[in-house]
């Protein structure tokens, strides 16, 4: 029941690398990203401050693009928060595919407990976006084999920490089955819920699942950090004919940023270039994106120049990127929200020590969270999780004291 | 001279004959006064022995009443014909065919394939249908057939090719062709023709690891099917799934799997498609239907119970039939269930259901008749419980040493196959010589599909990573910028993904 992968009719935006796109979608990304570097952490604002230093680091980073306008605000778009953001990208793929269907707990009548779908029941129907009882495993599995028989469902985890429940599913069937049946049937299932590290949600809803579906072959893994890439890589996952799983966070769905009003895809194995720059090799995604920004600006006051590379792929990692970026700078720092154990930086660091040995001046060091169940306690909680001092210190230590 | 005092039977007998039948009758007037059809499970305890079977009453002989309101078909009113059986719960393993359908549902009319029939007695039931007729060999009229000719053929052939089919395995695997866990399905063929034999090809079915013969039955070409359990390229799944994972897109299996009841909610995923289709895409045509076949140690899983929930709850066109051989590996159903009849956990989620003899492969198709026609009226999903038997041990490496062997000679005085060629003989819907063709065609088959498998080349290297994404962009972008699918060294198995 393969499914034939519709014809991409938008500009699906390549950061780095030589392929056909549009030098707005890019210049946006990444003075999107500018901002979010030159604002504070919590909260972006649309303001279109930005150093000189940067815009011609921008002109030469993009290297194979030309020099365009750096701001969107000449373009139009129009401005949202993340969870928006999502509810737009797939509200788009909905109205695009009436094979797309919504499938969770609270999707329908509530609106999604996160708002992602609020709207969708009166809009597409209770067949489309489809409220479950509370049964994990079972209408994940359903999903699956809906997916298999020609829908493509879109699976919502309440919060990821659930999708545990789900995970003999995900493994057994989401992943393996295009394999073991041969190529037979494709599952073009997005799995996708917020996770991480709230606000004192306590241990059970602050888990971070990519490090456990990491290992599971024939899934593709991807976070998003900002409103822009929050559509592009909803709409790119919900079109992809593999598994999907996206990973959003709690405390970043009220991310407020200006997106293209025009159609617009992002890649889903490529990184997104933060900042650039020349000394040290940040990788990061999801809500470390913003620490590591936080931790920026203070290095950037200290004389470093950092490289922040939002990975945002997962499973597979962006070796393009990541590898042309330690080439120019010798020295990597992983910063996540992972566990310290068997988590994505774990993996992360040893594909980097694999392929660019040669390239790096010293050790690739690693942030991740303690291998601690989250407290509840705030000041406890705040210890859990890599905080932006702890980023600058981690700096100073691998590229040396200024 | 007094006249003699009138012969009436005493008084009091007279006033009890009808009690047995006063809930049913309170409920018709129930009914009547409120004029629609709630689910009500009544119990009424009777005292009556089953008479069917040798054995003693297993439990204290309730009589149940299990009307579903999803069973739309004759309304609020019961048709007396097709009134809720009201079925004398025996013996757990009794012979005779216990459905407990609700309004609209077609019980077996017959069983003449269950040796030592006797009649049902002591339990009210308005219909003749669920009573056997003492199975005497006699020839019974062309109108009473449970089956036409070209129908009892198709079905004896299929059995006869799992039964050879999964014989051929065992030799195979005792060869070495074969390895693994290999789980064969000999004894149980009643249940896949029965029910698999009803389907079109867009329908679909989800089966477990013992699924080779719902491979065959679903229409999976013999030769694919050994290939694969070779390991071959030509096999149904390129040598990549194994004996525990058949799939066939062409013939609408959606797959074997190893762990238990993972297939259920595959198989309610189907189901919903077949009913977004029709209701969100407005596809018109027959809507295809979805069987999850699954065993009795499933039917403790919480999938089974979630699904049965879901089905329920949207009417899907799926048909849960469980496969209840009594053995899970090792363990007894009766040491791991509380309440070991599985067909009464429909009804706790307002779903019909039924219990039916799954060595007599005839009734599991009238059963199984009725069910697929509900479902594909949109009237909802169904649960059937088939009383079944392996001749073989779990899987071909179990050394079956905790099954009493008075309890497999019992089954095994049951076989299908032998049934229903002793039906079609008796009958006179066939001749010996017809059946032992098919005999010797189907033996043709499956040499030629052993001999097609040993022919066949195994995968080659290249193979290694060409199915793990749809999209092979999947495996990421390389350090050199290109997609990892895009190496030379791809196609080879031998690029570094």
């Amino acid at each position: 029941m393969a499914m034939a992968a519709a014809a991409p009719t938008v500009p699906i935006c390549h950061g780095r690398r030589a392929s056909p796109c549009s030098s707005k979608q890019v210049s946006v990304s990444v003075s999107v990203a500018m901002r979010a570097w030159a604002s504070k952490s919590s909260s972006l604002s649309s303001s279109s401050s930005k150093s000189p230093r940067l815009v011609a680091a921008h002109a030469t980073a993009v290297a194979t693009k030309e020099a365009a306008s750096t701001t969107s605000s000449s373009q139009g778009g129009h401005e949202l928060l993340m969870f928006e953001a999502l509810r737009e990208g797939l509200s788009e793929e909905m109205e695009r595919d009436p094979k797309v269907c919504v499938i969770g707990e609270d999707v329908g009548d509530y609106g999604g407990s996160y708002k992602v779908t609020k709207g969708f029941s009166e809009k597409f129907g209770s067949w489309r976006v489809l409220d479950t009882p509370i049964a994990e495993n079972s209408f994940t599995g359903m999903a699956i084999g809906s997916a298999m028989t020609g829908l493509r469902p879109v699976v919502e985890g309440m919060n990821m920490g659930f999708l545990l429940l789900a995970y003999n599913q995900i493994a057994n069937n989401c992943g393996m089955l295009h394999y073991t049946s041969g190529g037979q049937f494709t599952i073009p299932i997005v799995i996708r819920g917020p996770g991480g590290v709230g606000r004192q949600l306590g241990a059970e809803h602050s888990q971070r699942l990519e490090s456990y579906f990491q290992s599971v072959p024939g899934l593709q893994m991807v976070a998003c950090s900002t409103p822009y890439n929050a559509k592009g890589l909803m709409k790119a996952a919900i079109r992809c004919e593999n598994p999907v799983i996206l990973y959003e966070h709690v405390l970043l769905y009220n991310l407020k940023e200006k997106i293209p009003d025009e159609e617009y895809v992002c890649c889903l194995e490529e990184a997104e270039m933060v900042r650039p720059g020349t000394e040290i090799t940040i990788l990061t995604y999801s809500r470390m994106r913003y620490h590591v920004t936080q931790a920026a600006k203070t290095l950037v006051d200290r004389g470093y120049d950092p490289e922040i590379i939002d990975i945002r792929s997962l499973k597979p990692f962006d070796m393009y990127t990541i590898g042309e970026s330690v080439r120019k700078t010798h020295r990597v720092l992983i910063v996540e929200e992972c566990m310290r154990t068997g988590g994505i930086g774990a993996s992360l660091r040893s594909a980097i020590m694999e392929s660019f040995w040669d390239e790096l001046d010293g050790p690739i060091g690693c942030l991740s969270s303690q291998d601690v169940p989250t407290p509840y306690s705030g000041p406890l909680e705040e210890l859990t999780v890599v905080q932006p001092h702890q980023i600058v210190t981690a700096v100073e230590n691998l590229c040396g004291k200024k | 001279m007094q006249k003699p005092p009138p012969t009436h039977p005493p008084l009091p007998s007279r006033l009890l004959r009808p009690l047995p039948f006063l809930p049913f009758l309170l409920l018709r007037l129930g009914r009547l006064i409120l004029a629609r059809p709630p689910p009500v499970l009544l119990n009424v305890v009777s005292s009556c022995c089953c008479v069917a079977c040798s054995s003693p009453p297993w439990l204290p002989s309730p009589l149940f009443v299990s009307r579903c309101r999803s069973l739309t078909l004759d309304g609020p009113f019961l048709a007396p014909t097709l009134v809720a059986r009201v079925v004398r719960k025996l013996s757990f393993r009794c012979q005779s065919s216990k459905l407990l359908l609700g309004a609209g549902c077609v019980a077996g009319k017959k069983a003449p394939l269950s040796s030592g029939g006797g009649n049902v007695r002591g339990a009210v039931s308005a219909s003749k249908a669920v009573t056997e007729k003492p199975n005497s060999g006699s020839k019974s009229d062309k109108a009473d057939l449970l089956v036409t000719k070209d129908e009892g053929l198709e079905l004896y052939e299929d059995m006869v090719l799992g039964r050879s089919f999964e014989d051929m395995c065992a030799q195979m695997y005792y060869r070495g062709k074969m390895f693994g866990f290999v789980h064969l399905y000999n004894g149980q063929e009643a249940v896949s023709t029965g029910f698999i034999k009803l389907l079109k090809q867009t329908d679909f079915v989800t089966s477990t690891y013992r699924d080779h013969v719902h491979a065959l039955s679903k229409g999976v070409p013999a030769r694919q099917v050994m290939a694969e359990l070779f390991g071959k390229s030509t096999g149904c799944c390129r040598g990549q799934g194994g004996s525990m994972h058949m799939f066939s897109a062409e013939h609408g299996l959606l797959g074997g799997f190893a762990f238990i009841g993972e297939g259920i909610p595959v198989a309610v995923g189907a189901a919903f498609t077949s009913k977004y289709k029709r209701e969100v895409l407005k596809e018109e045509g027959d809507m295809p239907v979805s069987i999850a076949f699954f065993g009795d140690g499933t039917a403790n899983n919480g999938q089974f119970f979630e699904c049965l929930n879901m089905a329920q709850l949207w009417k899907l066109p799926v048909i849960f039939v469980v496969e209840n051989n009594l053995w899970a590996i090792g363990m007894s159903h009766y040491r791991s269930t509380s309440d070991p009849e599985i067909w009464k956990k429909g009804p706790a989620f307002g779903m019909a259901s039924a219990h039916v003899d799954g060595m007599d492969v005839l009734k599991v198709r009238e059963v199984a008749k009725e069910a697929v026609e509900r479902a594909r009226r949109g009237d909802g999903p169904t649960l059937i419980e088939c009383e079944t038997y392996r001749f073989r041990g779990h899987s071909l490496a179990d050394p079956d040493e905790l099954r009493a062997p008075a309890e497999k000679a019992h089954y095994a005085a049951r076989d299908p196959i032998v049934a229903l060629k002793k039906y079609l003989l008796d009958n006179e819907i066939a001749t010996e010589a017809e059946l032992k063709s098919i005999e010797k065609k189907i033996d043709e088959v499956v040499e030629d599909a052993v001999e097609f498998a040993d022919a066949s080349p195994l995968p080659g290297r290249s193979q290694l990573l060409e199915n793990v994404f749809a999209d092979p962009k999947g495996f990421g972008i390389g350090p050199d910028g290109r997609y990892r699918c895009e190496d030379p060294g791809f196609t080879a198995g031998t690029a570094q993904v």
